[in-house]
């Protein structure tokens, strides 16, 4: 008998939990986000930015992803609950682009637009990605780069890799725009890390031997900048000006102290509020572009701590 | 909603009764979440709800043997895993037809669940330390063997059908119930034969309700431990093909964690963690109630946060009831 009390006494608790929603989904246009994580800080951000365009638009938005990137099957579940509450478009974030497939299909088939974004969906389905313009974020740094050096001297790229989306495009984006602006900047060296921190200290160590008059060097991912940061440390070399990417706690306090001259950083709130911004269009069918940049901005020492700055960077 | 079956459970036996308890709650939630959303029960989620449960039931019944004998079984989930990559070493690496996937799978399932009865039984380590380091070596080796990469099994087209086809579909258009689901309730059935019928089955009770006196009566009390450890093994590498064709890929870093959401069904399914007791009817509807929880709270867009909270409510309430239960029995 204790049993059935009990049980209807956590279902009444789930029932009141659940009414504020119900009561808005009847005549509010419903956009779940399905996302690759849930308890990161970075996706907490993301989730505060979907909050704020549900807020500011009057839909009603659900937040919810997998206690690991690795769950692959639980994002699913996810998906297809998401499906089941015939929603008016969904946002979604893939672990696995090909293991999603047979359920992005169905929400096309179910003419449910969906808005892929952060590293988006390895598919044609989605309406478009809200991403990060990492092409003109990687410029932003070679701009600042050129400024804290004076315009003139060499510097070197240690990058994570060289196939991957966000690869080519940091270092592209910082490449192309040294040369098209800065005549006297000459890029002496790119090395890849895999944005292990290690093998990135031990890259940065042989281009600091073989140019000891490099004048700046650009870490292009969390890990990269990391090992960047380490050799300009364990050599004791001075005088060299390290631009990093991301937060992480290790990068800013090196930003701090001053052994790193700032960072980029990308916007996850960006990210939630356009993802959500881009559904509703795409229920109004309106065309949209391939891909919407959330937004990035540069932070350094005198800005660390700026609200706009701090609620975009993670520990 | 109050006027529940469960009015007559004083007549039933201590097990049975359980059983009806369980199901009953199956059917309030069933019933609640049907009431609270038009979207709940339709057929497309009904399908989701069983198919999110196969690869959660499927762990749930090897669990639900190891505990049976008074034992635990922590690697169940990380198992599943490491099947999962040999399946995608088979045919993937090697390009080997499907059946030899399947075999490997389930082999090295049962091989390791081999190893781990033989550390406890023969070597006398404590169930939980064995589990726990099996559960953390294989999840070592399946990053490993895939160099922590997933394997996709794109050579082998019909293998995705193995979970998430139809044959039932096929016969009956508009039931579309994956096949994993289907394979789900046959192993439900079978493994529920082998506890009731067999030899194995009877001396799975009896090491967990006795072990000693099994012992004192001659029987290799020992070798059936390890043969109960290798079934339950087995069951995971059909967990492992399960989650592999569902996800068209052997996803290397998953599977810890998995192994609480099966101890979880099979204790809501009312068989005792201290050993003796059991049943693979409970322990399937104790999986039915986790995902049906699950995904009822998700359709009412209850936060994730709270559908956390709610579940481990309902994991504390179904076993204090149990235990009233026996403590009224006894």
């Amino acid at each position: 008998m204790l049993t059935r009390r009990t049980l209807m006494a956590a279902l009444t608790a789930g029932s009141l939990l659940a009414t504020s929603g119900m009561a808005l989904a009847q005549d509010k246009l419903y956009i779940p986000l399905i996302s690759k994580g849930f308890q990161h800080q970075f996706w907490q951000a993301v989730k505060a930015g979907a909050d704020k365009a549900a807020a500011e638009f009057g839909v009603e938005v659900t937040f919810e992803g997998p206690d690991t990137e690795a769950q692959v099957d639980k994002q699913m579940d996810m998906l297809a609950a998401a499906l089941a509450k015939k929603p008016a478009a969904i946002g979604f974030a893939a672990l696995d682009s090909q293991a999603a497939t047979p359920l992005l299909k169905q929400a096309q088939e179910a003419g449910i637009p969906v808005i892929a974004f952060d590293s988006g969906v390895d598919s044609d389905i989605p309406a478009t990605t809200v991403t990060t313009n990492n092409v003109a974020a990687a410029a932003l740094a070679a701009d600042k780069m050129a400024e804290l050096i004076g315009g003139a001297g060499k510097v070197a790229l240690v990058v994570h890799d060289q196939t991957s989306r966000t690869g080519i495009d940091r270092r592209d984006g910082f490449v192309n725009r040294v040369k098209e602006a800065y005549p006297n900047i000459e890029i002496v060296d790119i090395q890849y890390g895999a944005g292990d921190q290690l093998q990135s200290t031990e890259i940065t160590k042989a281009i600091l031997t073989a140019h000891p008059d490099i004048k700046g060097i650009f870490g292009a991912n969390e890990g990269s900048a990391i090992g960047v940061l380490n050799a300009v440390k364990e050599t004791g070399t001075t005088g060299v000006v390290v631009i990093g990417y991301d937060s992480g706690k290790l990068q800013k306090d090196a930003i701090r102290a001053g052994e790193m001259a700032g960072a980029i950083t990308q916007n996850p709130v960006g990210i939630g509020y356009e993802t959500v911004k881009a559904a509703i269009a795409a229920v109004k069918g309106e065309t949209l572009p391939a891909t919407i940049d959330s937004g990035f901005a540069w932070y350094d020492k005198t800005n660390i701590d700026a609200p706009e700055i701090a609620a975009v960077l993670y520990d | 909603m109050t006027a529940l079956p469960a009015a007559k459970p004083r007549l039933l036996a201590g097990g049975a009764q359980q059983k009806i308890l369980a199901f009953a709650s199956l059917i309030v939630l069933l019933v609640f979440f049907s009431l609270a959303s038009p979207n709940f029960l339709q057929t497309a989620n009904i399908l989701a709800i069983l198919q999110a449960t196969s690869v959660n039931g499927v762990l749930a019944i090897a669990a639900t043997l190891v505990i049976i004998t008074g034992g635990i079984d922590l690697s169940v989930g990380t198992l599943m895993t490491f099947t999962a990559v040999i399946a995608g070493v088979v045919l993937t690496f090697w390009g080997l037809a499907m059946p030899f996937g399947i075999v490997a799978a389930i082999a090295a399932g049962a091989g390791c669940g081999f190893i781990s009865g033989s550390l406890i039984a023969r070597m006398k380590i404590p169930p939980f330390i064995a589990t726990l380091g099996m559960m953390l070596i294989l999840k070592g080796l399946s990053l490993v063997i895939s160099g922590t990469k997933p394997i996709y099994f794109n050579d082998t087209p019909s293998f995705p059908q193995l979970s998430t086809g139809s044959l039932i579909g096929a016969v009956v258009p508009g039931l579309p119930v994956p096949n994993g689901v289907v394979i789900l309730f046959l192993l439900a059935l079978a493994i529920s034969w082998v506890l009731t019928r067999t030899t194995l089955g009877r001396y799975c009770f009896a090491l967990g309700s006795n072990e000693e006196a099994v012992r004192l009566s001659g029987v290799n009390a020992d070798g059936w431990k390890v043969a109960i450890y290798a079934l339950a093994g087995g069951i995971c590498g059909i967990a492992g093909l399960l989650i592999a064709s569902r996800l068209n890929s052997a996803q290397p870093a998953l599977g810890l964690g998995y192994e609480l959401d099966a101890i979880a069904a099979v204790v809501i399914g009312g068989t005792s963690l201290a050993g003796g007791r059991g049943s693979i009817l409970g322990t399937i509807i104790g999986a039915l109630i986790m995902s049906v929880l699950l995904n009822g709270l998700r359709i009412l867009s209850v936060a994730q946060e709270w559908q956390t909270v709610v579940t481990g409510v309902i994991i504390i309430a179904a076993v204090y009831a149990d235990m009233l239960r026996r403590r009224r029995a006894g």
